[in-house]
């Protein structure tokens, strides 16, 4: 495996305090899968994120997957919806659209329901990726 | 609108996207998120089918 050390020491060492768009980047990033990275100019990154995340939730939702609400419920209903709401615009258009009901009869829809699950979770990653862009800690 | 997915069309759908993801945010050239990316893709896919064969054997 390459070693990135050199690189990524660089980079943290020229670190900037915080601006708007270590605000913005991460905003935009959560709401639209990827957007953090395309107004920060890295436009491949930031789409083959947007397709990479959202053809997962997408496809969870195809699943018949279920979609998990904000619930006082029990700690895999709890992680289910944090998981869920990384999933920004994706998922509020879904709460909407009342979609995201389930299907127990189906058994792919666990799957589905995973999908969307970790769909949110990889956002989450890319929201914190957009936002070490913005502060210079990563190229 | 359903889409039915095989096992193995998931579980490979899924290893895609998150050895995208991986790829792309835990890495900072373009060599190396590509060498991550495909690392990670045969860890997620790999792992997945040893653990498939490893309950099989547990079942057995």
């Amino acid at each position: 495996m390459a070693n990135s050390t050199p690189v990524k020491a660089k980079a943290s060492e020229t670190a900037q305090p915080v601006s708007m768009m270590s605000v913005l980047a991460p905003a935009v990033g959560w709401l639209i899968p990827g957007a953090g990275h395309i107004i920060q100019k890295r436009y491949i990154r930031g789409l083959l994120l947007f397709v990479s995340i959202s053809t997962m939730f997408v496809l969870g939702l195809l699943m018949q997957g279920h979609i998990y609400k904000a619930n006082g419920g029990d700690i895999l209903d709890i992680l289910g919806f944090v998981g869920d709401v990384g999933a920004g615009a994706m998922y509020i258009v879904t709460l909407a659209m009342d979609w995201g009901q389930g299907a127990i009869a189906f058994a792919i829809a666990d799957y589905g329901t995973k999908f969307m699950i970790v769909a949110g979770l990889l956002n989450f990653i890319a929201v914190a990726d957009a936002y070490h862009i913005a502060i210079g800690k990563k190229q | 609108m359903t889409i039915q997915l095989t096992h193995f069309s998931a579980a490979f759908v899924f290893a895609l996207f998150a050895s995208i993801v991986f790829g792309i945010t835990h890495r900072e050239t373009t060599r190396d998120m590509l060498r991550y990316g495909i690392y990670c893709f045969a860890m997620f896919l790999g792992g997945t089918l040893l653990a498939g064969w490893a309950m099989w054997l547990v079942r057995r």
